[in-house]
């Protein structure tokens, strides 16, 4: 009688403890299923809103495809409109580029100081400080750059300061930290035993780093450097400030140029919905779109050559 | 505790009323000083009665500053009501208010010059209600040293014709052009006031579109040119004159200075009780005299003269 009693109690407690669970598991899937759910639909809404508006330039105001792509007049809001998009693009490519060239070197050599040099004081000065670049807003980074980068361009090279050099400098320190982490992940990630035995087979530190260290983990640096650029590429307000926005293809590094971003903030506002103006910066922003997608492919691809 | 509570809500009621009896005053007593009396001083008081509800308003931030200014004053006023404002440009303002996403919208320019052939219909759907005046005045850096432009010689320097300083009788410095986006609102106006024409953007010319960037920069380049409201003219850039006129005050208020634009409210239709109240309370002496002087704009009910869409100047 006792021991029947106390299974029937068992049997009835761990009913309800999984009917609980049951219960929490549901919960928990259901509010996942809406997020991920939410996030999907906002995401494709986005993609969707963009393209839409971005290829009414095309399809409604009829402007001609290579008109926009490589025509480099222009004059929107002129007697004879004309949406040539080139100096843009040209510019986004060209500060971009630049900024990944002077970020990329110090950056590499931040990340080997706090791994493989000195990895103790070394990465506890370095990482906070690193750690504080990629938390300044970019109004900041913008001022900085009006203030003290422009001015000194001014007084050391010819023209007026501002220009593509300044909105690169300025990209450059905006997006070290970027490069720098992802460098540090993959350095400190590398299998210890490769650097043992290069140093076992009499290796200095120095051929070590450059010989087994850097070439071994230059793809993960690399997926670094292109996220770093698609951040550059994408920065709008630092670099509208210091560039110029002046819609040619610049002929100097010290000549004002615009980048996509830089003409879309500038015009954005000031343009009703649905104008020829504005549906061409809603090209743009597709165009800028379609590089994000391109960069996250390109990280996708030495992802995968990494993981070989 | 409640009882603390109710203190403090009683004290906070109490300052907002003396506070809102003082504007009353001070809007009174300018208003009898600068001899308007009778018809002006009436809506000061009726703003009393009570009107509740919200108040969506986008659209310029050139306006912006003024229009929030006034909204937390009217919300002091009229505790029902809930004002927001925001920023996000004329287009903006403009799209919206003609949407009916929002219930005013704030432009630079006029509705008529933003919403062009297909648009045209929507352009007529929209109230104008002026609530300030901006002028806007030709700025150089301090050692360009020149005092005074003529509108060909600012046509030929902001179409690349004259590219020195000292082709206008300044100094030998070469011209550097500090320019707004073509869209931009203020430039519109300085294009078609003082240059009398559209420019094409030129290569090495510098465009911004913050005030405070414009002359942060125009003070810090040799030899800069460009154009600034007169709220942000101070002795860090050098004020020029226009066909001699002096960019002052008085001189827009009679129509001497030609370089000005209406500031405009937007509604969609004519406005609800709600948002009549608070474009009605612009138009009172406390505001015009009060928060429009002291935020730099320049009293739309103080002007001489007015200005149609096509820019016909007619006295008042």
């Amino acid at each position: 009688m006792r021991v029947q009693n106390n299974e029937t109690i068992r049997v009835q407690s761990s009913k309800s403890r999984v009917e609980k669970h049951h219960i929490e598991d549901l919960i928990g899937r259901s509010y996942m299923s809406l997020c991920v759910l939410l996030l999907i639909v906002s995401i494709v809404s986005m993609v969707y809103f963009v393209t839409s508006r971005g290829v009414s330039t095309f399809t409604i105001d009829k402007v001609g495809f290579s008109d926009f792509f490589f025509g480099t007049t222009w004059s929107p809001e002129g007697d004879h409109p004309s949406f040539g998009a080139l100096p843009f693009i040209a510019g986004s490519f060209i500060t971009t580029l630049l900024a990944a060239l002077i970020a990329s070197p110090l950056s590499i050599c931040a990340a080997l100081f706090m791994t493989e040099i000195v990895p103790g004081w070394g990465k506890k000065l370095l990482q906070p400080v690193i750690e504080l670049l990629s938390g300044i807003p970019s109004v900041v980074y913008g001022f900085v750059g009006l203030s003290v980068i422009v001015p000194f361009l001014r007084n050391v090279f010819p023209g007026q300061g501002i220009g593509v050099a300044a909105g690169a400098l300025v990209l450059s320190v905006m997006i070290l930290p970027t490069i720098t982490s992802v460098a540090v992940d993959a350095l400190s990630a590398l299998p210890r035993n490769l650097k043992e035995s290069s140093f076992a087979l009499g290796a200095t530190r120095w051929q070590t780093i450059a010989r087994v260290i850097i070439p071994t983990t230059l793809p993960a640096i690399m997926t670094g450097v292109v996220l770093g650029m698609a951040r550059a590429f994408g920065e709008a307000l630092a670099v509208q400030m210091v560039i110029g926005n002046a819609p040619f293809i610049p002929t100097s590094l010290f000549e004002s140029a615009s980048t996509l971003t830089s003409v879309i903030t500038l015009g954005m506002g000031n343009t009703t919905m649905g104008s020829p103006h504005n549906n061409a910066l809603w090209s743009m922003a597709l165009v800028l779109m379609l590089m994000t997608f391109l960069f996250v492919f390109i990280v996708r691809m030495l992802e995968k050559r990494r993981s070989i | 505790m409640r009882s603390k509570k109710s203190w403090i809500m009683a004290l906070a009621l109490t300052s907002v009323l003396a506070l809102s009896a003082c504007g009353n005053n001070g809007g009174n007593n300018t208003a009898a000083n600068e001899g308007n009396t009778g018809a002006s001083s009436a809506p000061t008081e009726t703003s009393g009665a009570e009107v509740s509800g919200s108040i969506l308003a986008s659209g310029s931030t050139a306006l912006q500053p003024l229009v929030e200014q006034v909204a937390e004053k009217f919300m002091e006023k009229n505790a029902g009501v809930d004002i927001q404002v925001q920023g996000g440009g004329s287009g903006t303002g403009l799209t919206q208010v003609a949407e009916k996403q929002v219930d005013i919208g704030n432009s630079d320019v006029f509705a008529e010059e933003k919403l062009k052939d297909a648009d045209a219909e929507k352009a007529k759907a929209l109230v104008d209600h002026q609530v300030a005046v901006v002028a806007i005045a030709a700025v150089s850096h301090p050692a360009a040293g020149v005092d005074t432009l003529t509108k060909q010689q600012l046509v030929d320097i902001f179409t690349g014709k004259i590219t020195n300083w000292k082709e206008v009788g300044g100094a030998d410095q070469k011209i550097q052009i500090i320019n707004r986006p073509a869209s931009s609102g203020t430039r519109a106006t300085f294009e078609k006031f003082a240059l009398g024409t559209k420019t094409e953007d030129l290569p090495g010319s510098i465009q911004e579109d913050s005030s405070g960037t414009v002359k942060k920069i125009i003070g810090e380049t040799p030899g800069a040119i460009g154009y600034l409201a007169l709220s942000y003219l101070d002795d860090s850039v050098k004020t020029l004159n226009y066909d001699g006129v002096e960019p002052s005050v008085d001189n827009v208020v009679s129509g001497k200075y030609p370089v000005w634009a209406y500031e405009h409210m937007y509604t969609n239709g004519e406005p609800n009780a709600t948002v009549k109240a608070f474009l009605d309370y612009f138009q009172t002496d406390e505001v015009q005299n009060g928060d429009v002087t002291e935020l730099g704009y320049i009293p739309a009910s103080k002007m001489q003269v007015s200005r149609d869409v096509a820019g016909n100047v007619t006295n008042k």
